[in-house]
């Protein structure tokens, strides 16, 4: 393990230690419940950077997976009354399973196709999730929290600590991804497919593992949402508002990196969650749209990349 | 269960609902068919412009298709400034306009429903006319007078724009420039001016296309979001850019959405747009009457 990597798990670890000691400490639920939100968006972002950023496929359908995996979740507990774990791994199958099928479908698709193809996707699964009646259909379903589990004394502070454990895998994982074969293929493949393929990248294999891997992941993140809204329905666990949002903390954040979609969701996260609460989620919502536009103008690299460039002519200047 | 009257009344009713799709639909076959603008935001303009028609109607009392025509004008200058914004910030920096473009647009659209929101809220809104609630009756058969309309109006819309880009002069660069870019350049011609044009006239259009989707049926800020699936199936089936093929594919769509609507119920009608246009996409990525091969 190189020292990099070191530093790496031992942060992932402080950090969860930190979670961990919080739903000791504080006896409030109202962090919790904000700061799931956030950690929640970090999954998101930072699974959508692995096909979107990694590769550069647009992918819209973050809603699609994100739904799909609160109705996994929802459809398990409803016929089974599986445990929350039960829920997000099998939401990681689903997940894996949809990424591959998107994969195959979008196959020789590129650019806008590929984007306008996942929100077809969205919405013609949202269409038949409202028409399936056994899991409450277009008028959405209630949802009773089972008992919560020792060590946590609140049914929030578990699902808060459960959503810090899916940051770590995710980061993990996209951190693995960017620094191995995998990823110098998939930026090759972002630079320009075709010489790619020429070269000997197995562009399509690639492809179909990144959507795999990305689908899996944002599916996982949704799972909790269940339990943690206590109801579903289909117009908001689908909401594109989801893929809005994802998108512009990714592109925010920057891509080029994995701790880009990082700071992009929890700086847009912690301010969403702020304007929220202060003002209403209409500004909230202006802001991120202007916000995603303003970035993909001027500074295209992202915080990561203004960050890059700053550090870039410093050397220089000392040189 | 299942009438020959029914389903002659639903091909009839989806053929006039296809010119109406033609109608929304021409302007993206024109950014994004002709000039490969990565048009997400087309029915967010165009949810835009039936705001304007509903303001107008509401305040002044002035007919929703007059309105269209008013605030046609507007619009042109829009899409002017809109394609401007796009041509400085994406194509001529070259590179990743791609993934970037689309991010840009989606932004745009996304201003757009909330802008509205915060102005009118989130309730649906429609306009008065004299023509809107009447219906004609031939036998059995009861056609929405407000289909009517939306049909004449579309037809003529389609037929002045194929003899637009046909017959005149501009039209003719607009589709050179299409073609081929550089052998523009190279007559001295300047093709960004004549693509800016062209996405200009592109929103142009909205006007009378907003004022039908008004009267139509009653409009709401994220009404946008289903006509995504809409006309972009339209303009993909038809094979990007082909005037004729997108009033023929907005046709086949407009009977395949009845259809489903009669058979199945409402609630099942938002996918047909979107689960046409993913299997066209799959299978037939340059359309049913494709320019490239």
């Amino acid at each position: 393990m190189s020292r990099n990597s070191l530093f790496f798990w031992i942060g992932a670890i402080v950090f969860l230690a930190a979670a961990l000691l919080m739903t000791q400490v504080i006896g409030n639920e109202y962090p919790f419940f904000a700061c799931y939100v956030i950690l929640q968006f970090i999954v998101l972002s930072v699974s959508w950077s692995i096909l979107g950023g990694y590769a550069g496929y647009v992918n819209f359908g973050t809603s699609a997976f994100f739904g799909m995996g609160v109705y996994t979740a929802v459809f398990l507990f409803k016929v089974a009354g599986a445990p929350l774990a039960v829920q997000i791994a099998a939401a990681a199958a689903v997940g894996a399973l949809m990424g591959f099928a998107l994969g195959l479908l979008t196959m020789r698709m590129q650019g806008i196709f590929f984007s306008i193809a996942t929100i077809a996707l969205t919405i013609v699964i949202e269409t038949s999730i409202t028409n399936w009646r056994y899991i409450g259909g277009a008028a959405g379903i209630q949802m009773q929290r089972p008992p919560v589990m020792a060590p946590f004394n609140s049914y929030v502070q578990m699902l808060f600590f459960v959503q810090a454990l899916l940051v770590v895998l995710a980061i993990g994982t996209s951190r693995y991804i960017q620094n191995s074969w995998m990823g110098h293929g998939l930026q090759a493949l972002k630079d320009d497919e075709l010489a790619a393929e020429c070269t000997g990248v197995p562009t399509l294999r690639l492809k179909l593992l990144a959507c795999v891997i990305s689908g899996a992941l944002m599916c996982a993140a949704g799972a909790p949402a269940a339990m943690y809204l206590q109801y579903a329905d289909p117009s908001s666990a689908f909401n594109l508002n989801y893929s809005v949002t994802v998108l512009a903390m990714s592109l925010i954040g920057g891509t080029a990196h994995w701790a880009g979609p990082v700071v992009g969701a929890i700086l847009l996260g912690t301010t969403q969650q702020l304007l929220t609460v202060t003002i209403s989620s209409e500004i909230n919502l202006l802001v991120l749209g202007v916000m995603l536009v303003l970035f993909v103008v001027a500074a295209p690299e992202g915080i990561i990349g203004l960050i890059r460039r700053v550090r870039h002519s410093r050397k220089e200047g000392e040189g | 269960m299942f009438s020959f009257d029914l389903l002659l009344d639903a091909v009839v009713t989806g053929v006039l609902l296809g010119c109406f799709y033609a109608a929304v639909s021409l302007g993206l076959s024109l950014s994004f068919g002709l000039l490969d603008v990565p048009h997400v935001a087309h029915p967010a303009f165009l949810v835009m412009a039936s705001y304007g028609v509903f303001f107008l109607n509401e305040r002044f009392d002035i007919d929703p298709l007059l309105a269209g025509l008013l605030i046609t004008p507007l619009l042109f200058v829009f899409g002017l400034g809109a394609y401007r914004l796009y041509y400085e910030t994406f194509e001529k920096r070259g590179s990743d306009a791609g993934v970037r473009g689309i991010a840009f647009f989606f932004g745009i659209a996304f201003i757009i429903e909330v802008l509205l929101i915060l102005q009118f809220g989130v309730d649906q809104q429609s306009v008065t006319a004299s023509y809107i609630g009447k219906a004609w009756r031939i036998g059995d058969m009861r056609i929405p007078f407000r289909l009517v309309v939306a049909f004449a109006v579309a037809a003529a819309l389609t037929i002045l724009l194929t003899l637009y880009l046909s017959r005149t002069f501009m039209g003719r660069a607009i589709r050179a420039v299409a073609q081929d870019q550089e052998a523009l350049r190279l007559m001295g011609a300047n093709p960004i001016r004549i693509k800016q044009w062209a996405f200009g006239i592109a929103t142009a259009v909205l006007g009378i296309a907003g004022a039908l989707l008004i009267i139509v049926a009653p409009v709401d800020p994220t009404l946008d979001r289903s006509y995504i699936g809409r006309t972009f199936c339209v303009v993909v089936m038809a094979g990007l850019g082909s005037m004729s093929g997108t009033l023929v594919a907005a046709i086949i769509l407009g009977v395949a959405e009845t259809i489903v609507l009669t058979l199945f119920g409402a609630s099942w009608a938002p996918a047909i747009s979107f689960a046409m246009l993913l299997g066209i996409l799959a299978v037939r990525p340059q359309g049913l009457f494709g320019r490239r091969s």
